[in-house]
């Protein structure tokens, strides 16, 4: 069984895409590169599943 | 004070005028490892004759940091005690990023151990105390200027030749024990390599000598301004010693780097004056790399000879010590047909099990000290980014995950509602009791260690029976009101009941001897 949710999970989405766009506005290349290293970071903290994290890098891997 | 560095005496072996008869134990080497499986043998009631080509220990300080297993090791050998008293203990690691403290770790000493979490002591002064206990023991047979130049092995005994200022003789053994170091010349005359990994990198590792008030702490810089975009360390060690690690760059010049001129105005950078003595210098390149098997016959590996690791984690020495305690009662019951040669295939199991725990734990350090470019780097800067901002990052920054042994794989009986920390293949914890500490009173048998009740006699083992004390319930019963272990020579818990039952344990200790 897959522990990672790979089918619609976040309301309200095409908002959190414009947001992370915003985010990166105006960043140089390596900033934008920064700025994502440091989101992976959180956000696989946060999630605190190292299974649902395998899982995550094998999809993005695919 | 310099250290002193006194020869040991060296004096013409029996063997040169007349064949000796064969030994059951011949060790090559006398740096930390050598000696104490010497006397760890020497222990078990094996005599042995110790081989190495010097007659002084360590030149320059190596190992600095010893863990609280070595040190419950070294006691075992009649040197912990010594070690501790000598030793700098220390608890408190700072960690820098640029010129801002990132964060700071107290490795809180939990009560109740005999041991400290860990030490820092020159390895030359292990070296002599370990050298010192030989010396005083009859089973131990030092040579000092003996080298070994040829090694042979068939299926009943091993033999050296051996050179000396005299001339050349040789040994034959039961057992060939190679202590002889990461170059190990017995390695090579046996045609086996390394596997693993090699950092392309360097480092500048220099041991000063100051008077200074600071701390007994361990200060790490990830990119200090006082050496831009490379990490640095700082550590305390006894008679005002203080150990410099700089990382360099790997297309640094290693000779160049070593002279003074160079070497001294980086460390003025470092302490911020230059009001210290030099004491040794060396510039290193480390890998994580071991041998895939420990056990070739007659010829066993053990320290770095079998495996080496770079020194974040202080697993190296630490590594070292712990063969030594998986080894010597295995062997000892092989030697004393107690037991069959498959024990010693656990050796190997275990301790290559061991080592690659060692080796993981090592490169992941290595490999954040000194990113490769690109991805590596990306996170790794990350990484120290967010440690100034979010707690949970500090703990990711990794200047060296410091040396615990392994929990080896075990498949012997378990209650697993007893906690955790003490299960089948862990080390037994430690803990205070009336006249002594549990690992003392534990010593170097098989027990039966029986909690709230009374353990049956089973042939093979002693009992011990402790009173039940707060750190003991903790340790070893937590909710359960009673149960028994049975411990292996090593300190290690093999199998665990929450009830007596004498054919269980008898099962256990016999599976023990078997190596199963
Ligand atoms: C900079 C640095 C820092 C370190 N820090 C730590 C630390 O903090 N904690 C830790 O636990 N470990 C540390 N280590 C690792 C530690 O120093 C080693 O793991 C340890 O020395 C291994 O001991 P050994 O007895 O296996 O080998 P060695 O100490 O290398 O001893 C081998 C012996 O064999 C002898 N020999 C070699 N060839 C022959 C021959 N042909 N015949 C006879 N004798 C021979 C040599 O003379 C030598 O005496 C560090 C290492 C370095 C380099």
């Amino acid at each position: 069984m897959m522990a990672l949710i790979d089918t619609p999970n976040l309301a309200d989405h095409d908002a959190f895409y414009e947001e992370l766009l915003a985010a990166h506005k105006g960043l140089t290349e390596a900033e934008s590169h920064a700025l994502n290293a440091q989101l992976v970071l959180i956000l696989a903290n946060h999630i605190g599943d190292r299974k649902v994290l395998t899982e995550a890098l094998a999809l993005a891997k695919r | 004070m310099p250290y002193d560095y006194r020869p040991f005496e060296y004096t013409a072996p029996a063997g040169l005028t007349a064949p000796e008869p064969r030994h059951k134990v011949v060790i090559v080497g006398a740096g930390p490892i050598g000696v104490a499986m010497a006397l760890e043998l020497a222990n078990h009631g094996i005599p042995s004759v110790v081989l190495d080509d010097n007659n002084v220990v360590s030149v320059g300080s190596r190992a600095i940091c010893w863990s609280k297993r070595s040190l419950e090791i070294l006691d075992r050998l009649g040197v912990g005690d010594k070690s501790v008293e000598k030793g700098v203990t220390w608890k408190v690691g700072r960690t820098f990023h640029r010129d801002t403290e990132v964060f700071n770790f107290d490795l809180l000493p939990e009560a109740g151990h005999k041991m400290p979490a860990f030490v820092n002591l020159q390895q030359y002064y292990v070296e002599e105390y370990l050298v010192e206990a030989a010396l005083a023991n009859e089973m131990i047979d030092l040579r000092f200027k003996n080298k070994v130049v040829t090694v042979h092995q068939d299926a009943d005994e091993a033999r050296v030749d051996i050179e000396t200022p005299d001339g050349i003789y040789s040994l034959t053994c039961d057992y060939l024990i190679a202590c002889d170091g990461a170059r190990s010349p017995v390695r090579h005359m046996m045609g086996l390599d390394f596997d693993g990994e090699l950092f392309e990198e360097r480092f500048l590792i220099a041991d000063i000598e100051m008077t200074a008030d600071t701390p007994s702490e361990r200060w790490f810089w990830f990119e200090p301004t006082f050496h831009p975009g490379q990490s640095a360390l700082l550590h305390k060690q006894p008679d005002n010693i203080y150990r410099i690690d700089l990382q360099l760059g790997w297309d640094t010049d290693p000779e160049e780097e070593k002279q003074p001129e160079k070497v001294i105005p980086r460390i003025e950078k470092v302490v911020g004056h230059s009001d210290f003595r030099l004491d040794w210098v060396s510039v290193y390149t480390f890998q994580c790399r071991r041998l895939k098997n420990f056990v070739h016959d007659r010829v066993l590996f053990v320290g770095d000879s079998a495996h080496v690791v770079s020194p974040f984690g202080a697993r190296g020495g630490n590594g070292g010590l712990q063969d030594v305690d998986n080894l010597g009662w295995k062997l000892a019951a092989v030697l004393e047909g107690r037991a069959d040669r498959d024990l010693l295939a656990t050796y190997d199991t275990e301790r290559t099990y061991g080592s690659d725990e060692n080796i993981m734990n090592s490169t992941r350090s290595t490999r954040f000290m000194t990113p490769a470019d690109g991805a590596e780097r990306l996170f790794r800067d990350q990484v120290l980014a967010l440690a100034s901002k979010a707690p949970f990052a500090r703990s990711w920054v990794n200047s060296g995950r410091l040396s615990v042994p392994c929990v080896y794989p075990a498949n012997g009986p378990d209650a697993p509602s007893l906690p955790k920390g003490t299960r089948p293949g862990a080390v037994a914890a430690d803990a205070p009791l009336d006249n002594g500490w549990l690992l003392g009173a534990l010593g170097g048998k098989v027990t039966v260690l029986a909690l709230g009740c009374d353990a049956p006699q089973v042939d093979g083992a002693e009992v011990l029976s402790v009173p039940l004390t707060d750190t003991i319930r903790a340790r070893y019963l937590g909710e359960a009101s009673q149960a028994v272990y049975l411990i292996r020579p090593d300190q290690v818990v093999a199998a665990r009941w929450l009830s007596p039952d004498a054919d269980a344990i008898s099962r256990e200790i016999e599976t023990m001897w078997k190596g199963k």
